[in-house]
């Protein structure tokens, strides 16, 4: 699965891309973000407060938890500051 | 039609390219969005625009057809541009055309509403003392783009 991260995502994450095995801690976003925060101080903070925090599979917003397999392209970024 | 791009862009060569050779067009409005010297009751100086390449376009076209079903539109362009921009200078054009104005201006409204809230842009502002910030969604947004799906 590949994981792409933006703007202060990735500042503070310090990394743009990441390509993860799939597993049942990835089994669909609601466990991938369980398992985004056990991963150290800058991953808990960053994903403290989903509510500043947008999630797109596969290049579309997702609504609610979405199952998601090995090919996968998995965004996290904060709300949309474009125009 | 959609264009993300780095590179600046003349609003008068985009309008004109849009409505050149056609007779059937009656009312055209462009929306630009500049980048400002002031935000938030802090001094910019310059901006720098993040975007999800692929995803960017997709939410694009989208937008675009949505305003093409709710209005009546002969022709309409979005231009978005990606990377380091300094002040004064376009970020964003809305062209909408359509026989009579309502549609056109209507259109052109809610597209930039609706990019504003969806398009995978994020701006980053620089200040004079050399910081950098990445600049909040702001709530009036979110409420112009929400007014479009309670009138639809």
């Amino acid at each position: 699965m590949k994981i792409l991260y933006f703007a202060w995502l990735k500042t503070k994450l310090q990394m743009t891309e990441e390509t993860i095995s799939w597993s049942e801690d990835c089994r669909d976003t609601d466990s991938l973000v369980r398992w985004m925060k056990t991963r150290g101080p800058a991953f808990a903070e960053v994903f403290s407060d989903l509510e500043v925090v947008r999630i797109a599979v596969n290049q579309e917003y997702i609504t609610g938890n979405t199952t998601l397999g090995k090919e996968d392209e998995i965004a996290f970024f904060p709300p949309v500051t474009g125009g | 039609m959609i264009r993300v791009q780095r590179d600046i862009f003349d609003i008068g060569e985009e309008i004109e390219a849009l409505t050149t050779g056609r007779t059937d067009i009656g009312a055209v409005v462009s929306f630009t969005g500049l980048v400002r010297d002031i935000n938030d009751g802090n001094d910019v100086t310059g901006l720098s625009l993040e975007h999800y390449p692929g995803m960017t376009e997709r939410e694009l076209a989208k937008i675009e057809k949505e305003a093409r079903s709710r209005w009546d539109l002969q022709a309409s362009l979005i231009i978005h541009r990606y990377g380091e921009m300094a002040l004064g200078e376009p970020i964003v054009l809305v062209v909408t055309a359509s026989p009579h104005r309502h549609d056109a201006f209507e259109a052109a409204h809610f597209l930039m509403d609706w990019l504003k809230t969806k398009a995978p842009f994020w701006k980053q502002e620089m200040t004079a003392d050399g910081d950098t910030s990445w600049v909040k969604e702001r709530e009036s947004d979110v409420k112009a783009a929400k007014r479009w799906t309670t009138n639809a």
